[in-house]
């Protein structure tokens, strides 16, 4: 994936730079909103991680809306220390896919910008999810593993269907409370692993092979394991 | 610089309205003086008309009947037989010479007929004033009717006098009222500008006093006094938080600082150095994730969030709750027994009312025994929404339940669970936020949590 990094805090931009290129991404970086804004229209990217307060007299937001403008499409995670939920607001109304706030963890991050690459191509309308065995049908709301039926409820079959929508990808708690619950805060408890052990009982437990692994320090991830 | 300011009497707001008053007093006293003029002077004008025109009438028929005889035997009658000696008369011929009457002569300056004049004239050898009128006969005969009113006018006079000597103490009077309305204004505004003065000095202790009459100023100054009140508590908010993160989050970053000096120091090998750092790098977050918590109960209360109320139903987003904690509870060992009305609707922030349940469900599910019962029940008052949230678990002593929604306090019971103290901070938050409030009490044993949530804005529509 080709990803610019509109970021001016030198240690920040470092730190996600080389974790990107250390996931195997080829990355660029602007360290001010003019030179930002010069990449973003004249090269084409994958994913943009974009801050929203840069020097050079152009931000983030003008940025992103100066692209959407042009009816560049390209994905915008915005990074930005402004937490206010009025605040995120304000950057998704502008055009930006996904809004995280620092501090951060870059396994979030990462995460977040390779579910954005994901949504950024269009899928179309899918009716039917596949995972190795695993198999969802979205219209009559089935799930069979092996030929075999699974009975969910109603949030564990949105849960599994978020997992197989990111099928390969990390997932990270966070993501999931505001995917699936869509909740933007955070349960002090650890109530998504709670949940995710109960959904692992029903698809996993009674197969050889599981499907639904723990990524330590960062979140889930849907994919056979292989050894 | 600016120039200085000129006559400061026009900037005052007393002045003005005294000014307003004096101005007010007048303005009705001299339409009350005009109202009594016209009552009685002009009503004695318009008697004086009144009569003469009668006369006319009854004269102009004795001459249709009879002639300039008549008219002459008439006008005799008539003089004859007024008591009050008030009528005058005067028929002249065509060049205004006497025929018969009370008058001398035609006065001069009257040629206009049908019109009335008030003129001296001069009867029986006496000077007066009277109101006449002149009427054109045929054969060039000119009449003259008319009536003494030199008792009236001077009655008129007396009236007009007394009238002006009332405008003059009206505007006296006035004079003074401006200035006793000036000084109450003063008096009372005085209250205020101390006290402002005094809290912009610094001591928020300071109140306005009432005066107990209940008036416009007593409800201006509870108005500033429960600003005041709410400032305090802002003020004392921030002092809670400073100190807060001085005792509280100084022990968490003390710990990430022991923990990486430690593995800067003592770190034997990279997997040492590299747990060191994920331990602190864990300490960091937690510390973080508080200062989320404060700065969103700062946000809470700072009351921003009021311009995104809505009217919004309850039960969807309070069953998300239940549903997403009923696999804690389970997973715990713990049955969380919910009753959800179908519509729950409020005036608010669905999302923070979402959050605040949360908490308080997180509490009882984390506080409730093994195998033990925590309930989430919802009901709809007329008042408003009530959110039950009960655990069986220790409870929280009386003495300490004043305290528990106080940041960071963490009662002895929750010392050992993980936390940050911040949860019921946040409810107590969302509860005035919506201009509610948040009750604890003994459920014993445990913890009864009563959120109450009015329907406010007038608009109870279900």
């Amino acid at each position: 994936m080709r990803i610019l990094v509109v970021e001016d805090d030198k240690d920040v931009a470092g730190f996600v730079v080389r974790g990107l290129k250390e996931a195997g991404h080829v990355v660029e970086h602007a360290d001010n909103g003019r030179d930002g804004l010069f990449l973003a229209v004249s090269e084409p990217f994958d994913a943009i991680v974009l801050d929203r307060m840069l020097p050079g007299g152009i931000d983030g937001l003008k940025i992103l809306e100066t692209l959407r403008g042009q009816k560049n499409a390209t994905p915008v995670l915005i990074l930005s220390a402004l937490a206010d939920v009025n605040e995120r607001v304000k950057g998704l109304k502008a055009g930006g896919d996904d809004y995280l706030t620092k501090p951060f963890a870059f396994a979030e991050l990462l995460a977040r910008v390779e579910a954005l690459s994901r949504r950024g191509k269009a899928e179309g309308p899918t009716t039917k999810l596949v995972v190795e065995d695993l198999e969802m049908d979205l219209l009559s709301r089935q799930v069979k593993r092996g030929g075999q039926k699974i009975d969910l409820q109603p949030r564990e079959f949105r849960l599994l269907e978020y997992l197989m929508r990111h099928a390969g990808q990390v997932v990270t708690r966070t993501m999931l409370l505001e995917g699936v619950w869509d909740y933007h805060f955070d349960p002090q408890t650890n109530v998504i692993d709670v949940h995710v052990s109960r959904l692992r009982q029903k698809v996993d437990k009674p197969f050889p092979v599981p499907l639904i692994q723990t990524i330590r320090n960062a979140g889930y991830t849907l994919r056979a394991e292989r050894a | 610089m600016p120039p200085p300011r000129r006559f400061h009497y026009f900037h005052s707001a007393g002045i003005r309205f005294a000014a307003t008053y004096a101005g007010l007093l007048a303005v009705s006293g001299a339409a009350l003086a005009m109202f009594l003029w016209w009552a009685t002077a002009g009503l004695l004008d318009r008697q004086t008309e009144a009569a003469i025109a009668t006369d006319a009438l009854g004269l102009s028929e004795r001459w249709a009947d009879g002639g300039l005889r008549s008219l002459v035997s008439a006008i005799g009658d008539r003089l004859a037989g007024n008591v009050d000696d008030d009528a005058v008369y005067l028929l002249a011929d065509s060049s205004y010479a006497q025929v018969t009457g009370n008058l001398d002569r035609w006065p001069p300056s009257m040629r206009q007929s049908g019109q009335f004049y008030e003129l001296q004239v001069v009867r029986g050898g006496m000077r007066s004033l009277a109101r006449v009128q002149a009427y054109d006969l045929p054969q060039g005969y000119h009449l003259l009717i008319g009536r003494d009113v030199v008792v009236r006018s001077q009655l008129r006079q007396l009236l007009t006098d007394a009238l002006l000597w009332a405008m003059v103490i009206v505007c006296g009077l006035a004079w003074i009222g401006a200035f006793v309305v000036r000084d109450m204004f003063r008096r009372t505004l005085a209250s205020v500008s101390d006290t402002a003065q005094a809290i912009a000095a610094g001591d928020l202790t300071q109140r306005v006093r009432l005066t107990g009459r209940g008036d416009e100023f007593d409800q201006l100054a509870e108005v500033i006094n429960d600003m005041l009140d709410r400032i305090g508590r802002l003020m004392e908010g921030v002092r809670q938080v400073s100190n807060a993160i001085a005792h509280d989050l100084r022990t968490p970053i003390a710990r990430a600082r022991t923990r990486l000096e430690d593995a800067s120091l003592h770190a034997e090998s990279p997997a040492d150095l590299h747990a060191a750092i994920e331990r602190a790098t864990a300490d960091l977050d937690g510390i973080v994730a508080v200062f989320q918590a404060l700065l969103r109960i700062a946000e809470i209360e700072a009351g921003s969030r009021r311009a995104a109320f809505a009217r919004v139903d309850l039960s969807p987003p309070l069953a998300g709750v239940a549903e997403l904690y009923e696999a804690v509870a389970e997973a715990r060992g713990v049955t969380l027994e919910t009753n959800l009305p179908d519509r729950a609707p409020i005036f608010g922030d669905a999302a923070l009312v979402q959050q605040a349940v949360a908490n308080l469900v997180d509490n009882a599910v984390k506080f409730s025994p093994d195998g033990g019962t925590a309930t989430l029940s919802v009901r709809v008052r007329p008042s408003g929404i009530e959110i039950e949230v009960t655990d069986r678990g220790q409870g929280i002593p009386a003495d300490e339940r004043q305290k528990a929604t106080q940041r960071f306090y963490r009662g002895e019971a929750a010392r050992h669970t993980p936390g940050s103290g911040l949860g019921l901070a946040l409810v107590q938050a969302v509860a005035q936020l919506h201009g509610g409030t948040l009750r604890l009490e003994d459920a014993a044993p445990g913890l009864r949590a009563v959120l109450n949530l009015p329907q406010s804005a007038g608009v109870v529509t279900i």
